[in-house]
């Protein structure tokens, strides 16, 4: 198995004001997010990362995808580490999440020209690549439509398309079904798999066990910041159901019975 | 980076109603506003010329019998006894002038001699209502009426009294350049700051609140580039609004000043090197400035607040603008130039009063430029800041 993305010894720790200690009920300074955590993913699997709000699963993603630095650790992805060669991990990459939006002004077909030059795609390329996706996801009757007129789950779907345009073998997706309709997250999940098919490495992060158990080979349970497992979907399913799996872990970790 | 600036020019000028009220508006606005402020003005101050002015005289004497020949006065004798009731209608606005002369006018004229006269010379009284423009009108030629008589009776000498000759030795020239340079660099300044305002705060801070900016971000183009790219074509924008703000002043001001300056004003005494100059400074201003206002807005987490933190420097920069209609013009030690906003406003001054030195133009779009690169780095820097960008 060719290892695609490996994650050694990552942690961030943020600051916490004042406001935020006495949330937290705590008097220390800083928080913890993420831990040491050390993972990798194979080509051609989906790698999960499970875990409650909180957990750092967020945060992990973002330090994988270059938009934050980790305090210490390094993760290297297709041969560029997120530390010393941010802007190859960049170019090798799908990075997407909620909280990237696009501009609402432009069109899908805009969008797609503009992210395709941002990566460096040649416009043969790109065009073939647009067809192609546009025709899968059913966007190009929508091609010259504005994003801000597209319905929430034509706007995933363009989402989805345009952080495709340089054609990325590792796909870092935060939450992907997150606050879609069944039918959208249908359309992801299936893309998911698709994509799995077609030889590429996808981690996904979740709290929502039936999508972790629908589409992922391989699973890390994270509690609070730190990884608490990290085995196949066989393995951690071997006894009992993932969701009782994994709140035996939960008290494990937590030191408490819920 | 030039897929940068595509960008945002596609997102400026595909938005027609941004491109009218950012470009096309400022500029139509300031001319017609200063356009009909000019007239209003006019007709605050101008009565019609074809007015006839009603005016009450009590003992008028026969050597000013010539007022009623005065095609634009209307000159009606009254008594002594009508002077009360005259007072209050010119009070209220009804009549225009009431002018009282002593009795025996003429003989105290002639027997008073300012130099050896015991008593006080013969005293003419007028009554008039400023706040009524016609009744103003009336009195200030009644006046000069009366004062060309009381200069005729003793004249000695005459200053400046051929009117065909030119005494003012300042051109014409030099006096709009000594308006124009009081005025506009001030004005300039402020549409370009607010020109600027209009747009780098949307498209920066904008960006950032809408999560538009983190999808760049984990695409492989470089901080710099992205930086350098807003810079540019935010400046080229905020160009086109000073610009079209300028122009709007330019043929605004004639005809505000109307004819209360003679108007001999014209911008037309302005070659096209002086435009030339002009421009180059306020490219350069509008460059320092968009990059102010950029890392202000990267630094806000809203549009709205990235408005409220450019506010002072607005303040700043209209006071530097103030500044240039006082003073001697525009100084002349080149290291003043090194200062930010104060060298272009005073290369303005400069330039409308044909005194610009050319090293002193240098320096400010030299350091200018230096400027915003020290900026767009900086920018570079806070687009690359987890803190800045993600909290």
């Amino acid at each position: 198995m060719e290892e695609m993305l490996k994650a050694q010894e990552l942690s961030k720790t943020f600051k916490l004001s004042k406001k935020q200690q006495k949330l937290e009920k705590t008097t220390t300074k800083t928080k913890t997010a993420v831990d040491r955590l050390s993972f990798s993913a194979y080509r051609g699997e989906v790698f999960g990362l499970l875990g409650p709000n909180g957990a750092g699963k967020t945060t992990t993603l973002r330090m994988l995808a270059t938009l934050i630095r980790p305090d210490t650790g390094d993760a290297v992805i297709e041969g560029s580490s997120i530390i010393t060669d941010p802007n190859g991990v960049r170019s090798k990459i799908a990075f997407l999440t909620s909280e990237l939006k696009l501009e609402e002004f432009f069109t899908p077909d805009y969008l797609f020209d503009f992210f395709s030059e941002l990566h460096g795609v040649a416009p043969a390329e790109r065009d073939e690549r647009k067809r192609r996706l546009f025709g899968r996801f059913g966007i190009s009757d929508f091609a010259g439509v504005k994003v801000a007129n597209l319905s929430t789950g034509m706007k995933q779907k363009v989402s989805l398309v345009i952080s495709m345009v340089h054609d990325p073998q590792t796909i870092i997706f935060d939450e992907p079904t997150n606050g879609l309709d069944v039918i959208t997250a249908r359309v992801v999940t299936d893309f998911l798999q698709e994509l799995k098919a077609e030889g590429r490495t996808i981690i996904v992060s979740t709290h929502i066990f039936s999508l972790i158990e629908k589409i992922c080979d391989r699973v890390g349970i994270i509690v609070s910041g730190k990884m608490a497992v990290c085995d196949t979907l066989e393995n951690l399913t071997a006894e009992k159901s993932l969701e009782d799996k994994f709140f035996d872990i939960y008290a494990e970790m937590e030191g408490k019975v819920l | 980076m030039i897929t940068i600036m595509k960008k945002e020019f596609a997102r400026f000028f595909g938005d027609k109603r941004m491109v009218f009220s950012t470009v096309l508006l400022p500029g139509l606005m300031i001319y017609v506003l200063y356009s009909f402020m000019g007239s209003a003005i006019a007709d605050q101050f101008m009565t019609a010329a074809d007015h006839v002015y009603e005016i009450h005289t009590v003992n008028l004497p026969d050597s000013l019998a010539s007022l009623k020949s005065q095609q634009d006065l209307e000159v009606i004798e009254a008594d002594l006894a009508d002077v009360e009731p005259l007072k209050s209608q010119i009070e209220a606005q009804e009549t225009e002038l009431l002018v009282v002369f002593p009795e025996g006018f003429d003989e105290k004229v002639a027997a008073y001699d300012s130099l050896t006269s015991q008593e006080t010379a013969p005293l003419v009284e007028i009554y008039y209502n400023s706040v009524f423009t016609e009744s103003g009108t009336a009195y200030d030629t009644v006046c000069g009426i009366l004062e060309q008589y009381e200069t005729s009776m003793a004249n000695k000498f005459d200053v400046n009294a051929d009117a065909a000759k030119r005494y003012d030795m300042a051109t014409e020239r030099e006096m709009t350049g000594q308006f124009f340079s009081m005025l506009l660099p001030m004005l300039l300044m402020s549409f370009l700051f607010s020109a600027c305002l209009s747009i780098a705060p949307e498209s920066i801070a904008g960006e950032k609140e809408r999560g538009t900016i983190a999808t760049l971000l984990v695409t492989p183009v470089k901080r710099s580039e992205l930086a350098t790219g807003k810079i540019l074509s935010l400046s080229v924008i905020g160009l086109l609004g000073g610009v079209s703000s300028f122009i709007g002043t330019m043929l605004a001001i004639p005809k505000m000043l109307g004819g209360a300056a003679g108007g001999s004003m014209d911008a037309g005494v302005y070659g096209g090197m002086d435009y030339v100059m002009t421009l180059l400074v306020i490219l350069s201003t509008v460059l320092v400035i968009i990059g102010v206002i950029s890392i202000l807005s990267g630094f806000a987490k809203s549009v709205k607040e990235a408005g409220a933190l450019a506010t002072p420097l607005m303040i700043i920069v209209m006071v530097v603008g103030v500044m240039s209609m006082f003073g001697d013009g525009a100084p002349s030690a080149t290291y003043l130039y090194l200062i930010p906003f104060y060298n272009s406003v005073q290369c303005l001054n400069g330039i409308f009063s044909f005194s610009a030195l050319p090293v002193n133009l240098a320096v400010t779009i030299g350091c200018n430029i230096a400027y915003t690169m020290i900026m767009a780095a900086l920018l570079a820097k806070i687009f690359d800041s987890e803190k800045i960008m993600y909290i």
